[in-house]
């Protein structure tokens, strides 16, 4: 299933209580734990903060001239071999990579992870003209044989748990002739490694994505940990790149700076494993690598943020912190988000891409702890473009009456936080007793509707700012 | 309107221009592109001499590397048998066709099998010398090209990367700046490689060696001598 055939954004609130409700899903959330390592990476570093600041009027100026930078980076593309190809729409780049796979009759694709790929619903797309995508990021394999859409843009199958692996294995590896039940992650990544294997050696053309452009040599870098990306983009006969403009830096040097915030971020490693650099097909007399490299670059939605209030969002280098910091992410996981992006970075995002109408629950859908912009390393505002987004519903009286009544009271109080502190916190004596679980989602009296949807811990009876505050002492 | 066009003057729209930058904000940016200016690089990528060598021996293995330093050249098809010999690997080894590696007496070590070039799908050890090591973080990195075909750093279940102290650089910007002094391109891969492959998509447990290898071993030649020389 894909997202982005079937948005469920609008149900956020349904989606969200059916999460909290489902146990499965609880306890596979309780494995995410990279919020500690990134601490500790973060900490290993002592020019984090600066990097930041860097990294961020490094992608500032990009955009600021992005014009410029495509077109420089589609002449080094093309000087070194490469070909790129422009789409303005999830259709067009659909029908181009159809038409590229198609020119070297392909049967089967290797797919390295892209949440560009969920955009445009590459993957049934191609199934449905005969191709046989085959997603090789472990999680994304997981997912990919589940029918499911990925619930985190790192870790994609963090909803699962082990034994749900193991079931979808046993169902689905028994055409392999695997029908032995595993009971150990171990054993679980070496069958799929073994499959996978086979689909890597036939496979006619690979499809990565890129977590950077670099506009000074025409390269595009893809960062892994598995190296799939790397066996994705090496073995078949073409490489196609599917990448949106912002991916943009100007040189090589941007792009390290930005490299070294990138895996702390994500994962709390110093680096990922595999950083590849990739620059046009291979050369003369290379005896390995891909004889045609081409470069689809999509908008779907970007350039009509340019310029915007929204326009920051822009940098974003799709490391996940905002999400793994998140306590509404973190209590209601991502299918609730009911698009591609989940989490803080996903409320902003995604109604930029389909709109408010579809998608205006999901700026609601936070806390407003601020502790997704603490953490981003490209220091975007994120909540302060949620409360964007919430003034254009607003304006465009997209909200139910009452939630417009309430956002009005609730915008008074939200940008006078001890106000706000001073509100919330009464509220909390009456949701200690509603409380379940990690006391989340409570209606809150003081504004109405859509508060309803705020992560207030219920029993112990403080509020959430309380509660942060204490445990970040 | 094709898309480039229509792309491109939306662009133009959103920055409140009707065409591109005018030609002497056009020559800044050029300058910019050519410059190859750094950034902020951190403080650990600006150590030097010996105190590189042994950041980059402990990042390394902070990556989950294993490494074995020798003395000189005459040591590394010992260092190179004796850790096949360690993990129970049969002593038969792909090797990238690198003369850089045909500086070590393979010779000694008469029952190791080498084979030269790509790798097959059958091997089962690659080894690899690597363009620089990078302090920083431990990282290696390789170029691909007639002499390094980047499948051996990919398909075999242990990658071997024979590397030489005054091979390791402190920063990846130094990485680029060695890089463009032998070369005015890119080749079409360059690998920043930071221990072996691994995965913690089944319910966050690291799991070493999801596609690519499962070991990486660094044989490090380092005679002791204040290797910082090479920038
Ligand atoms: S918004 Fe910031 S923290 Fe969130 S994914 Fe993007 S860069 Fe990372």
């Amino acid at each position: 299933m894909s997202f982005a055939e079937a948005p469920t954004s609008r149900n956020f609130k349904q989606n969200a209580s059916a999460a909290l409700r489902n146990e499965t899903l609880q306890r596979a959330m309780g494995y995410l734990g990279f919020t500690q390592k990134r601490a500790e990476a973060v900490a290993r570093l002592p020019e984090f903060e600066a990097l930041r600041d860097q990294a961020r009027d490094i992608k500032d100026h990009t955009l600021k001239h992005l014009d410029f930078y495509l077109e420089a980076y589609e002449a080094k593309v093309m000087e070194s071999g490469g070909h790129m190809h422009w789409c303005r729409t999830p259709e067009e780049a659909r029908r181009t990579i159809l038409d590229l796979c198609r020119s070297v009759g392909a049967r089967s694709v290797t797919r390295g992870k892209t949440m560009i790929g969920e955009e445009i619903a590459l993957n049934p797309f191609l199934e449905r003209n005969g191709i046989e995508p085959v997603e090789t990021d472990l999680g994304e394999y997981i997912i990919q044989l589940r029918g499911e859409p990925p619930s985190h843009i790192i870790a994609p199958a963090i909803h699962v748990t082990k034994e749900q692996v193991a079931d979808t294995f046993l169902e689905k590896h028994a055409a392999y002739g695997k029908t032995r039940l595993l009971t150990e992650p171990r054993e679980m990544l070496e069958e799929a490694r073994g499959i996978l294997r086979g689909k890597f050696l036939k496979a006619d053309a690979g499809i990565t994505g890129a977590n950077f452009l670099v506009a000074e040599t025409g390269s595009s870098i893809i960062v892994t940990n598995e190296g799939n990306g790397d066996l994705t983009q090496l073995l078949p006969k073409m490489h196609i790149v599917l990448a949106t403009p912002e991916k943009l830096v100007p040189t090589l040097e941007d792009a390290s700076t930005i490299l070294r915030l990138l895996a702390r971020s994500a994962t709390g490693q110093e680096f990922s494993v595999y950083t590849t650099v990739s620059t046009g097909p291979r050369r003369r007399a290379d005896p390995d690598g891909p004889a045609q490299y081409h470069v689809v670059i999509l908008d779907n939605g970007r350039i009509s943020m340019l310029g915007t209030e929204f326009q920051d969002m822009l940098r974003c280098i799709r490391c996940s912190a905002c999400l793994n910091h998140c306590p509404v992410y973190n209590a209601v996981g991502g299918h609730a988000y009911g698009w591609v992006y989940p989490g803080p970075m996903g409320s902003v995002l995604t109604p930029g891409l389909i709109g408010v109408d579809q998608a205006g629950a999901l700026p609601n859908a936070s806390t407003f702890c601020g502790k997704c912009e603490s953490v981003c390393p490209m220091k975007i505002p994120l909540p302060k473009m949620m409360r964007h987004w919430r003034e254009r519903e607003y304006e465009a009286k997209l909200s139910p009456a009452i939630a417009r009544w309430g956002l009005a009271a609730w915008a008074f109080a939200a940008r006078r936080p001890r106000l706000y502190r001073a509100l919330t916190r009464p509220a909390m004596a009456v949701l200690g007793r509603l409380g379940k679980r990690r006391g989340n989602f409570a209606n809150l009296p003081l504004a109405g509707g859509w508060t309803e949807f705020r992560d207030m811990p219920a029993p112990e009876g403080k509020t959430f700012h309380q509660l942060w505050a204490e445990r970040s002492r | 309107m094709n898309a480039r066009d229509d792309m491109l003057a939306g662009i133009r729209k959103a920055l409140g221009r009707d065409g591109s930058a005018d030609a002497a904000t056009r020559a800044t940016l050029q300058a910019r592109l050519k410059g190859h200016k750094q950034n902020l690089v951190p403080k650990r990528g600006r150590v030097q001499g010996r105190e590189k060598i042994e950041a980059f021996v402990k990042m390394a293995e902070f990556s989950l590397a294993t490494l074995a330093r020798v003395r000189s050249a005459g040591d590394v098809p010992g260092a190179v048998a004796d850790y096949l010999k360690s993990q129970n690997l049969p002593p038969k080894l792909r090797m990238a066709p690198d003369q850089k590696l045909d500086a070590y007496p393979w010779a000694s070590k008469p029952l190791l099998q080498i084979a030269r070039g790509k790798a097959e799908p059958e091997d089962e050890v690659g080894l690899t010398g690597a363009f620089a090591g990078i302090a920083e973080t431990g990282t290696l990195m390789l170029l691909s090209g007639p002499a390094s075909p980047s499948t051996l750093n990919f398909l075999p279940e242990t990658h071997v990367v024979v590397v030489r102290a005054e091979e390791i650089l402190g920063s990846y910007e130094d990485g680029w700046a060695k890089l463009r002094q032998i070369a005015d391109k890119l080749p079409r891969t360059v690998n920043f490689i930071t221990g072996p492959s691994r995965s913690g998509d089944i319910e966050q447990t690291l799991q070493l060696g999801a596609h690519g290898p499962r070991r990486l071993h660094i044989v490090l030649v380092d005679d002791g001598a204040d290797a910082g020389t090479e920038r």
